[in-house]
């Protein structure tokens, strides 16, 4: 792609020499590459700190013991296992019950975005893009808000469940807040731009010649669907599942929103121990376990399709 | 491109052509789909703002949103001032996105840079860094941010503390915005010709003038959609304030705390003139690129 200009016939008329500043294209590396590193410190140095260095950091508060405001003040480094072994012990039904939920809210997710980005993406026309803003433009208002509008909707006699009761479709003592019906729902519709920017980023870019082809070579719609867009677009479908199962694992606000005592979720836990608990090792352990489990999920993924790949997956979904 | 939706049987010269009568209606089906989940997106906005004019019972500084709508009243958005802790709040979050969305779009864009037109060692560890702040669960990040600010505190390295709250939020919003910007202005650096540097510095330009007259004006776009973007992160961001924040509310995290008792209807009304400012900007925004659809 960066040859085409030089390159191109009529550029550079033949047997024209190139003028001489090409000569100090070595000494022209050498200061792009001290250029380079230039730029790249500040920011660099400003993610070191900002998320390797936490990082290392609560791995090493999850193996203190002591508390900040129990035994007189101090965190001591013990190598203190034991903080996992209770944290998976005591808590790790509330992993599993975050992984059900996130599991069931990113396939609900994919499940309805995926035909809404394929139609979008195929038939949308010259609408294409504005489509797709419409998709995105309800999560101008704030995650926290959304969620609390939620708890309207669904609410015993709110604006779903009122005018289906008052007309007798479902019974009177029918309820949808606080089950996790409300958490996965919630759940769901928050992360839904999440699976439907990459699903309609990849469906975007296959080449409609080839769907043509398999046409013309007799297969049906739907074989050419099967056989030419699904494969092309399993990238995207691969972003979608680590873009919506990932931050939904973690996620706290819609349990704690609409969820009740029997849906408490991981996050939940964790923002306990932290903010109102303040046993800072054993919310640290708990914090390292979801993130090695949610690393490896993203490392099996980012083999599978190369970091830069899927950073701009990412970078499209928000 | 319409020749994907017609049947491609009439290449074939014997081939019936074969209507299905039952292929009109499921023609109808992705598209009705299609507009009933942007229904299903919207509402919970719609909801918002209609109960921004929710006709409440009882009245004056306490009062609370509840589920029961009874139309209509402009009291809430006359009385948009009216809870001082919200106002508090608010001013907060806009002057905590603004500093963290600049910082982060300074750093976040040569980084961008660097990482899209420059070959160099450490640049695979570099985009590792910027994926793992994308796939790291907000609350691990969270978490992992307050125990280094407690740890600082505790061991006050150099004499540096860090005391919870707008500073501690500041510095750890531009933290998580600078990978979003660096892979906005990423994307459009590989979407640009080297050879038009290479061209301008052929036509006697120094490297300095060849950036800011060539490089710069193509970037550019890409920078203003990563402040856009790092500023939005901000003001939405929850889950890491709500951790590092100490007791400084930001519009989120008050909402969220007033949610037990009730939120007051000036949060109705807060969101939806937010949201008409961000949906303004965004059109903008999408009339201004118009030309270039994909990034």
């Amino acid at each position: 792609m960066g040859q085409t200009a030089a390159g191109a016939p009529g550029l550079i008329p033949e047997g024209m020499d190139l003028p001489p500043a090409r000569k100090g294209e070595r000494a022209l590396a050498r200061r792009r590459r001290t250029a380079a590193y230039g730029m790249l410190a500040p920011g660099g140095v400003y993610l070191f700190l900002g998320f390797v260095v936490p990082l290392i950091i609560i791995v090493y508060t999850s193996l203190t013991s002591g508390g900040l405001f129990t035994s007189g003040g101090q965190l001591t480094f013990t190598w203190e296992w034991s903080n996992y072994q209770k944290a998976l012990s005591e808590y790790g039904p509330f992993y599993v019950r975050s992984i059900q939920y996130a599991a069931i809210a990113t396939v609900l997710c994919i499940g309805l975005a995926y035909p809404m980005a394929y139609w979008i993406a195929f038939y949308g026309g010259r609408w294409k893009s504005t489509l797709f803003m419409m998709i995105l433009v309800p999560f101008f208002v704030s995650f926290v808000i959304r969620t609390v509008q939620w708890n309207f909707i669904l609410g015993t006699n709110g604006l779903l469940l009122g005018p289906l009761k008052s007309a007798g479709l479902v019974p009177e003592d029918f309820h949808v807040l606080r089950t996790p019906m409300a958490v996965i729902a919630g759940i769901t519709y928050n992360y839904m731009p999440f699976a439907a920017l990459p699903l309609y980023v990849a469906l975007e870019r296959i080449d409609r010649r080839l769907v043509e082809a398999a046409k013309d070579l007799y297969a049906s719609k739907a074989t050419a669907f099967r056989k030419v867009v699904l494969p092309l677009s399993v990238p995207g479908i691969f972003a979608a599942v680590i873009l919506t199962f990932v931050p939904a694992t973690g996620d706290y606000v819609n349990a704690s929103v609409l969820g009740g005592t029997g849906t408490t979720m991981i996050g939940q836990i964790i923002q306990d121990f932290f903010l109102v608990k303040h046993q800072y090792s054993i919310a640290a352990a708990l914090s390292v376990i979801l993130m090695a489990g949610m690393l490896v999920i993203a490392l099996i993924y980012a083999r599978a399709l190369g970091t830069e790949d899927s950073t701009l997956a990412a970078g499209a979904a928000t | 491109m319409s020749t994907v939706v017609a049947p491609d049987v009439v290449n074939v010269p014997d081939a019936p052509v074969v209507r299905h009568p039952k292929k009109h209606l499921t023609r109808f089906i992705l598209p009705v789909f299609t507009i009933g989940m942007i229904v299903y997106l919207a509402f919970p906005v719609f909801v918002m703002i209609l109960y921004s004019f929710n006709l409440l019972p009882s009245a004056g500084e306490s009062i609370r949103q509840s589920a029961d709508f009874t139309c209509c009243t402009i009291a809430h958005w006359q009385a948009i001032l009216a809870v001082p802790e919200l106002n508090e709040a608010l001013v907060r979050s806009i002057a905590v996105a603004l500093p963290a969305a600049l910082v982060a779009t300074g750093l976040g864009t040569f980084l961008g840079l660097v990482l899209g037109r420059y070959a160099f060692r450490g640049r695979g560890a570099t985009n590792f860094i910027i994926f793992l702040a994308i796939a790291v669960p907000e609350i691990v990040l969270g978490s992992s941010l307050l125990a280094m600010f407690v740890q600082v505190n505790a061991q006050r390295p150099a004499g540096i503390t860090l005391p919870l709250g707008y500073l501690t939020i500041v510095l750890s919003h531009i933290a998580f915005s600078i990978a979003f910007v660096a892979i906005t202005v990423r994307a459009r650096v590989q979407g640009l010709d080297l050879s038009l540097e290479n061209a301008a510095q052929d036509l006697f330009a120094t490297p300095r003038v060849a950036f800011f007259k060539v490089t710069f004006p193509v970037i550019l776009p890409g920078v203003v959609a990563g402040f856009l973007l790092a500023f939005v992160l901000s003001l939405d961001d929850f889950v890491i304030t709500n951790f590092v924040n100490g007791s400084a509310n930001t519009f989120p995290t008050w909402v969220y705390g007033a949610v037990r008792i009730g939120i007051p209807p000036q949060v109705n009304v807060w969101g939806t003139v937010l949201f008409l400012v961000g949906v303004t900007t965004a059109g903008l925004q999408v009339l201004r690129a118009r030309r270039t659809v994909n990034t």
